[in-house]
């Protein structure tokens, strides 16, 4: 549980366009690492490259290493189903899947992958990740109804019970409050608070107040100037970067002056 | 005010400028209606008095067309009067389209309901030369033929579909759709004259058999399934096959678990809709299956009869005296259109028993 990722000097590319470049860090297991910048300047194309969603566009690629402990995900031989495997991940806009009941939809990383379990297993499972993600007092009566027919900040809720019952070792959030009410993004980062407990969490937020609130670390990217590639500007304690960041970028960027 | 204005007053802003009241201009309530009443009863007066009725009804939806128009135009200006005009347009291009179906609707049955009765479907046409016989053969033949056409052009269709969809990049890819397209167009004579050249190959000439009706068929049938089926994947949000990709879904069981399953509705009716759509082609089944009087209900040996081609040769061929034959190539007929209507039936109840839900 909880692994440390090592990314050393990554570039992402679409095709022949270099979108990000050069970006070094640690994420530290166990903690809330937040990812900051303007928008298109690569933060989410870099989450994607953490656990290989990045290549599912036609064409796209990286150069440079990720090593999650001591395995490099790109390397020879490597099956991206399998670091999928140990990398979950939440999408901005909530997405169960539409056929699946609530049951079904939490169940999906298990029953999709074909895992022989039995029905009292797979119910604690259920349960457990429903309960994980603040979820299960409002649908525990209701599990064979169908996901989509869940508000969206319950639906969120739900595509994150989906990730973490599968057990993985990271968990990758991209933007998961752009798209909810106040209350339910209060919920989500409670509940990040406490899953941090035991996953490794990496978020990207446009929100810096929540980037403050729940996350260890923050970094922060930025686009090295127009039609030029994006970038890790610096990446450090959140402490520091919102009171005492080292670039001038940061500082206008938190305070709102930029561009 | 203060004094300072030396120069030009300007217009006082608290007053509104200009423009009708909000109700000015509106033709009374039922002014519609009651045009259309007026004319539809003079175009009556007219037919009754003896003239042709398609000149009536072309006299009359010309009538209301320019009397609306004019009226509105007069009392509520331009705007909502071509309102106005493009609503009787549009409504009359709709009646246009409709008539055919209608008159269509009409003539089968008032002709075809003479012999619905039990013989006609329970009998076929051994030894039968003047009144009675029945269809029970060609229905038979007709479901054999179009489930052998269904059952080859499915798998291949939505594979293609699914191919090109979810796997599909570059070259063969367009190349495939560009010949799908192509296939669209076949006419359906040379699908028939494919199947016979086909099967003369290893048969020797004139061999005919239920099956290569069905080859006929699925080559009409495989681009329409194609089409339908890639139309509806494509429609499968993107975001459900990253979510199941991010649960470490590999790609094949993505596409098996969730995209087919949220397709499926749309798939089904498409795939519903395009045996109906091959069931009544005439011209294949002609060349590649001819038509047999007796019960054949093996593909694979001999002559078949199919609705379309029995109704057709009733009719051509009606012996004497012709109207018992004639009476039989109705009813043939009505009874397809009943089979494909139903067909579209069961697509509509498939595509609400599968759609996704969204709440229980």
């Amino acid at each position: 549980m909880a692994k440390r990722i090592e990314v050393k000097d990554l570039d992402i590319y679409y095709d022949k366009f270099l979108a990000v470049q050069g970006v070094s860090m640690t994420i530290q297991p166990r903690s809330v690492t937040a990812l900051i910048g303007p928008s298109g300047c690569g933060k989410s194309t870099f989450l994607r490259t953490l656990n290989r969603m990045h290549e599912l566009v036609p064409n796209a690629r990286v150069e440079g290493e990720i090593f999650m402990d001591d395995d490099d995900l790109y390397g020879p031989g490597v099956d991206p189903v399998n670091v999928r495997r140990q990398i979950g991940m939440v999408f901005q806009r909530p997405n169960p899947f539409p056929t699946m009941s609530i049951y079904d939809n939490v169940a999906a990383g298990l029953k999709l992958n074909n895992k022989r379990m039995r029905k009292a297993e797979m119910d604690q499972v259920v349960e457990r990740s429903l309960r994980a993600a603040n979820l299960w007092e409002e649908v525990k009566d209701r599990l064979g109804k169908p996901g989509s027919g869940l508000s969206g900040g319950q639906q969120q809720r739900l595509c994150i019970a989906r990730a973490i019952a599968v057990q993985p070792d990271v968990l990758l959030m991209d933007e998961p409050c752009s798209a909810l009410d106040p209350i339910s993004t209060q919920a989500i980062e409670d509940l990040m608070l406490e899953l941090k407990a035991n996953y490794t969490i990496v978020i990207v937020t446009h929100n810096m107040q929540q980037a403050a609130r729940v996350s260890d670390v923050t970094g922060f990217f930025n686009l090295r100037g127009i039609g030029q590639p994006g970038e890790l500007v610096e990446i450090d304690e959140t402490t520091k970067i919102f009171s005492t960041p080292s670039k001038k970028a940061t500082e206008d960027y938190i305070s709102g002056r930029f561009g | 005010m203060p004094p300072t204005t030396s120069h030009s007053p300007q217009p006082d802003l608290y007053e509104p400028i200009s423009g009708p009241s909000l109700t000015a201009g509106q033709l009374p309530r039922g002014a519609a209606p009651l045009t259309l009443t007026v004319v539809v009863l003079a175009a009556l007066g007219l037919w009754l008095s003896g003239w042709n009725p398609a000149a009536c009804a072309v006299l009359g939806a010309l009538t209301y067309t320019a009397v609306i128009y004019v009226w509105s135009r007069v009392v509520e200006g331009s705007r909502k009067a071509t309102d106005r005009l493009v609503t009787a347009v549009v409504t009359c291009a709709f009646l246009l389209a409709l008539l055919p179906l209608i008159s269509v609707m009409v003539t089968v049955l008032s002709k075809g309901l003479v012999r619905f009765d039990a013989e006609f479907f329970t009998n076929s046409m051994r030894g039968v030369t003047g009144e009675g016989g029945g269809v029970y053969h060609a229905i038979i033949g007709t479901l054999i033929i179009t489930g052998f056409a269904a059952l080859i052009s499915v798998p291949v269709g939505m594979l293609t579909a699914i191919y090109l969809v979810e796997y599909g990049r570059g070259k063969l890819a367009r190349a495939i759709t560009f010949f799908v397209d192509v296939m669209t167009g076949i006419p359906s004579i040379v699908a028939g004259l494919f199947a016979f050249a086909l099967f003369a190959l290893f048969f020797g000439p004139g061999v005919r058999m239920g099956i290569m009706g069905s080859i006929a068929l699925s080559v009409l049938m495989i681009p329409v399934v194609v089409r339908s089926t890639e139309e509806m994947l494509k429609l499968v949000p993107n975001e459900l096959r990253e979510a199941a990709y991010a649960l470490a879904v590999p790609k094949w069981r993505t596409i098996l678990k969730v995209v087919l399953p949220t397709a499926l509705a749309g798939i089904a009716t498409g795939v519903t809709l395009a045996i109906a759509r091959v069931m009544g082609e005439t011209a294949p089944l002609l060349i590649a299956v001819g038509i047999t009087s007796g019960d054949n209900f093996n593909p694979f040996d001999g002559r078949m009869a199919t609705l379309s081609v029995f109704s057709y040769y009733q009719y051509v061929n009606p012996g004497f005296p012709p109207q018992p034959a004639l009476d039989r190539a109705w009813a043939a007929a009505l009874v397809l259109i009943i089979i494909v209507m139903l067909l579209n039936l069961v697509a509509r109840l498939i595509s609400r028993l599968f759609a996704p839900k969204t709440r229980g």
